[in-house]
């Protein structure tokens, strides 16, 4: 009787595990297929970026010596700065401390940021305020007195 | 007319039992002594986050969100529909009292040492408020598309990307991809007008809730006065009249300000434009702003501005768990710790949000 009775009930616990796992499992399922896409969706899909080779910024007599001007490469700015010795030179625009985008600053003969005082030398190098990293550098193409940018490689 | 307003009373309540919510507001009293003053902030803030909802509700008939047409959108309401400036203004304004009359709460709180057991829940609800008030202003601050919030949106997102493992994926949720664009634009105000106001609503309502339930907070040290020397006002009329007194001197100052300081709408972002000098968030993110500008590119191991933002997050923490490690107050024992910590932030605070005005 008593061993009946044990059976049943182990029967009865088996039988309770088997629906609490199916119970639990499907609140699961249920949750993880209702956050997946949600979670999916919030990630914003890659657009593909036009690859951009070279762009041409203008003449060379057109750009003064010490003046810097901001072109589009692609989606990102680039700043083109022509020394006051007049060699051209051209870096990414993208401060490297938190992404403003920079100018030159022809009374101190520097590349500047706005955003925190970050300052850069006409090499690209960060010579004071708080970005930690150079700016990236782009080879410029002087090719029948017309000038352009491209990616460096 | 009398008596059908009877009626109607007695038909709601014969359904609903307003009897008890009137006796409760019946029985509620405020305690008046010499900190009163700082009971009224609470309702200010409450007062100006209506305000924002009524302001924004109607912002929102005439709002496009979009790179082509957001800042078009705003130069109309502010030159061709009626009023339009007005409304705009009051936003902006009230935006930056909502703010403050928030600071000025959560340092009276905090030094009255309201937070203390048994309204722990309370202050947190309070702090999470005052977060997603933050986020309130950081998101709208980009709605009308100019320059600076333009920059003032890519500085901020690229501060969430600094944090450890996951700071890209923040930086790129929130900004709907690898930079600031009108993808972006799109996301925040989502959460400007959908996301942020149900959260905060939320919240509001446990906050509320939980101040009625309790009653208003004691100052330390006020169960020693003998019971004859309390004194108290009903809540219901007569802190609710001053309360209302209070809420229309606030709706004049804003409206003064509004005729008098239209807000600016500024030149429309530009992404291939240089910061302009001169830049600056909102004054209440400036001493943050400030302390980054000090920072050195690199202490220790790790970048400056890592370890500022780190910083910043960790004083934030330690400042919204205190009802947690101020056990003395909970006790009704004076914790001077906590007045100097309160002092050294307010004038942290003050000191670098003037540096960064004057710079």
């Amino acid at each position: 009787m008593s061993k009946k009775q044990s059976q049943t009930n182990s029967i009865a616990k088996t039988k309770r595990d088997f629906l609490k796992y199916i119970f639990g499992g499907g609140i699961i399922a249920l949750i993880s297929s209702v956050l997946y896409p949600i979670f999916s969706y919030l990630k914003p899909p890659k657009q593909r970026e036009v690859e951009v080779k070279n762009v041409k910024v203008g003449k060379l007599s057109e750009i003064e010596n010490d003046s810097g001007q901001i072109i589009r490469f692609g989606n990102k700015p680039v700043i083109v700065v022509r020394t006051s010795s007049g060699d051209v030179r051209a870096f990414a625009a993208t401060c490297t401390h938190l992404d403003c985008t920079v100018q030159f600053k022809k009374e101190l003969g520097v590349i500047w940021c706005a955003c925190h005082n970050g300052k850069y030398d006409l090499n690209g190098r960060n010579i004071s305020g708080p970005p930690p990293k150079p700016l990236d550098e782009f080879r410029v193409i002087i090719k029948n007195e017309e000038v352009f940018v491209s990616k460096k490689i | 007319m009398k008596k059908y307003f009877k009626n109607i009373y007695s038909w709601i309540d014969e359904r609903v039992e307003l009897e008890e919510v009137v006796k409760f507001m019946g029985k509620k009293y405020v305690p008046v002594h010499s900190h009163t003053i700082w009971y009224y902030f609470g309702g200010v803030s409450l007062f100006l986050f209506i305000i924002q909802v009524f302001t924004g509700i109607l912002l929102l008939l005439y709002y496009k969100a979009g790179e082509e047409l957001a800042f078009e959108s705003i130069q109309f309401i502010m030159s061709k529909v009626q009023f339009g400036w007005l409304i705009r203004s009051i936003h902006s304004w009230a935006a930056n009292l909502f703010i403050l009359a928030l600071f000025i709460h959560m340092f009276s709180v905090y030094f009255e040492k309201s937070y203390r057991k048994p309204r722990e829940i309370t202050w947190l609800t309070g702090m999470l408020m005052l977060f997603i008030a933050f986020a309130f202003g950081f998101s709208g601050y980009l709605l009308p598309w100019n320059e600076l919030a333009f920059f003032a949106t890519k500085v901020g997102t690229d501060i969430a990307g600094v944090v450890p493992f996951i700071g890209d994926s923040i930086m790129i949720f929130l900004r709907g991809g690898e930079d600031v664009t009108g993808a972006t634009l799109t996301r925040f105000f989502g959460f400007h007008v959908a996301i942020l106001p149900g959260i905060f609503t939320l919240i509001l309502a446990i906050h509320l809730l939980l101040v009625q339930r309790q009653g208003m907070s004691e100052p330390m040290g006020y169960e020693n006065t003998k019971i004859a020397e309390r004194k108290t006002m009903p809540f219901f009329p007569n802190f609710i009249l001053r309360d209302l007194l209070l809420w229309l001197i606030v709706l004049n100052v804003l409206a003064i300000l509004a005729v008098f300081f239209p807000w600016e709408l500024g030149r429309k972002a530009d992404a291939f434009a240089s910061a302009p000098a001169g830049i600056q968030p909102e004054w209440y993110f400036l001493f943050m702003f400030q302390t980054l500008k000090y920072i050195p590119p690199q202490i220790l191991f790790i970048d400056g501005e890592v370890f500022g933002i780190m910083m910043f997050a960790v004083a934030g923490g330690v400042w919204m768990m205190v009802p947690f490690w101020d056990r003395k107050s909970s006790r009704g024992e004076a914790n001077r710790l906590v007045n100097y910590i309160g002092l050294f932030a307010i004038l942290y605070i003050i000191v670098f949000t003037i540096i960064g005005w004057l710079v």
